[in-house]
């Protein structure tokens, strides 16, 4: 039993290790942004409704903002800043900046979060896996087209294949 | 903001324990399971509970069993996306895995939990507003006030059953356990709810759902066919579940409920009996599916146009019904 106040806990991010004193009722998402500096996390609607908060807690997209962070004590979290490989961007990311896949950005560390776990699960996911797979998580500037691309494009990076964006896609048709 | 009012957060190790912890604080203290409806809940002041009893430690919930009979009994703590995913589940009960795969999003469902989406709070447009929203207007009878903007002549509240899988889950006639100070006990899923937005459980708040049991499979079909306005995210504006046991080609016995479209799983009484004792043909599926426009009680109080709603019930029905040939 944790009484209102601060609680001292141990979280494990991006696989580096974080004390900090808190208030139990905060979530993950406040913990993440306010007392740790972790704020390529985004704070949407708070409610679960725009995918905007997506984190990883063991390698499962889930939602920030509805975990309380007392339950994330002792798991290895992963946020969008944990995604690349100290200077190397991580494909995703590569692909999504060069595509255009991020327009205003805010949506995009949600995105990126959802999209990584998939691309762990599945090397070479259709159109329609990726659509359902990012079924929760909102964009209001792309429609959706150019993050439905950079996934692809990033899956078939990390496959290997030498693959390049279409023209299309980044000077038009 | 949106912010979590201050609670005391409860992590206990076993069903006994959260119960008496729960029985210690009494209305004060709900429990969570994944916390996906009870949070956006506390975060808009619907529910206010100062002490949080959290079933996330409790091992026991997680299980999922392949019974002697080739029956499945779900622990409540159990995932919807671990539902998804089971072999087992998608070999012998589509209709089941079907609703699971049909609420909210991937996200969502890698955090809310079976027992969480059967006690899913009744939803209203007045209702599922923040603390703000609600007091410009007065607060509703469902929470610290006394009209039901609904329906403002009525005594009683009108909020929405709106978990996709109480609808199959009770054409099933699947079964509940609930473990209270008293001891546990089992109910026919059906024997759960209650016609009234508020009281929609007859379980005492201080009882804790356990496990789901799904009966064998064989001899029977089922189905569930959702409407909602996009192809993800929404709740059910209409989800109807149907089980239809057969004798060769012969309907023996029909459950059809109707979600989104009453404070419960509404038995389409007429449309069961229409079905019983014929076989599953195009002109019984239409006449059966016409009969289930008049229990299809809408009120204006979810998504979607209140009279073209209860319209389009006769066409979920028997898209339901087609599904079970």
């Amino acid at each position: 039993m944790t009484d209102p106040g601060k609680v001292l806990a141990t979280f494990f991010v991006n696989g580096e290790r974080h004390e900090c004193a808190f208030a139990p009722h905060k979530t993950l998402l406040e913990v993440l942004r306010e007392d740790l500096q972790l704020t390529g996390t985004k704070h949407g609607c708070e409610l679960g409704e725009c995918g905007a908060c997506t984190v990883q807690i063991d390698g499962v997209p889930v939602l920030s903002c509805l975990v309380v962070a007392l339950e994330a004590v002792g798991k290895q979290i992963r946020t969008v800043e944990g995604l690349a490989d100290g200077p190397t961007l991580h494909p995703l990311q590569e692909t999504f900046a060069d595509l255009g896949a991020a327009q205003c950005g805010y949506c995009t560390p949600g995105v990126l979060m959802t999209a990584e776990a998939l691309l762990r699960r599945d090397r070479c996911p259709s159109r329609d896996t990726i659509k359902q797979c990012l079924a929760g998580n909102l964009c209001r500037c792309t429609g959706y087209l150019k993050i439905f691309e950079a996934v692809e494009l990033a899956a078939a990076r990390l496959r290997g294949e030498p693959a390049e964006p279409r023209k299309e896609t980044i000077h038009g048709s | 903001m949106l912010r979590l009012p201050t609670f005391t957060f409860h992590r206990p190790k076993t069903a006994a324990e959260a119960v008496r912890i729960k029985c210690d604080h009494g209305n004060e203290a709900m429990y969570v399971a994944g916390g996906t409806d009870l949070y956006p809940n506390m975060k808009r002041r619907q529910q206010t509970p100062t002490h949080v009893v959290s079933l996330g430690e409790i091992g026991e919930l997680r299980s999922i069993d392949v019974r002697k009979d080739g029956g499945v009994s779900l622990g409540a703590m159990v995932l919807l996306s671990q539902i998804e995913a089971h072999p087992y589940l998608r070999q012998h009960y589509p209709a089941f895995v079907h609703a699971v795969a049909e609420i909210s999003t991937p996200l969502l469902r890698n955090m809310g939990t079976i027992g969480g989406n059967l006690l899913l709070d009744t939803r209203c447009t007045y209702y599922d507003q923040t603390h703000e929203w609600r007091e410009s207007i007065d607060f509703c009878m469902k929470k610290d006030g006394a009209i039901c903007w609904v329906a403002p002549g009525s005594p009683r509240c009108w909020a929405v059953q709106s978990s996709d899988t109480v609808p199959v889950v009770c054409a099933l006639e699947a079964t509940v356990d609930l473990v209270g100070p008293q001891g546990a006990r089992s109910l026919v899923a059906g024997e759960l709810y209650r016609d009234d937005g508020i009281q929609y459980l007859t379980k005492k708040p201080e009882e804790l759902l356990t496990r789901l049991h799904l009966p064998a499979p064989g001899g029977w079909q089922a189905s569930y066919v959702k409407l909602r306005r996009r192809g993800t995210f929404d709740f059910p504006v209409l989800g109807v579940g149907a089980c239809l046991w057969m004798s060769g080609k012969t309907i023996t016995k029909a459950n059809v409920r109707l979600g989104g479209a009453g404070s419960y799983a509404i038995p389409a009484a007429e449309t069961e009996k229409a079905l019983v004792g014929r076989e599953l043909t195009d002109e019984v599926i239409a006449a059966a599916g016409a009969l289930a426009m008049k229990p299809a009680r809408t009120m204006d109080n979810t998504d979607l146009d209140v009279y073209w709603r209860r319209k389009v019930a006769p066409v979920y029905v028997a898209r339901a019904l087609q599904a079970c040939r």
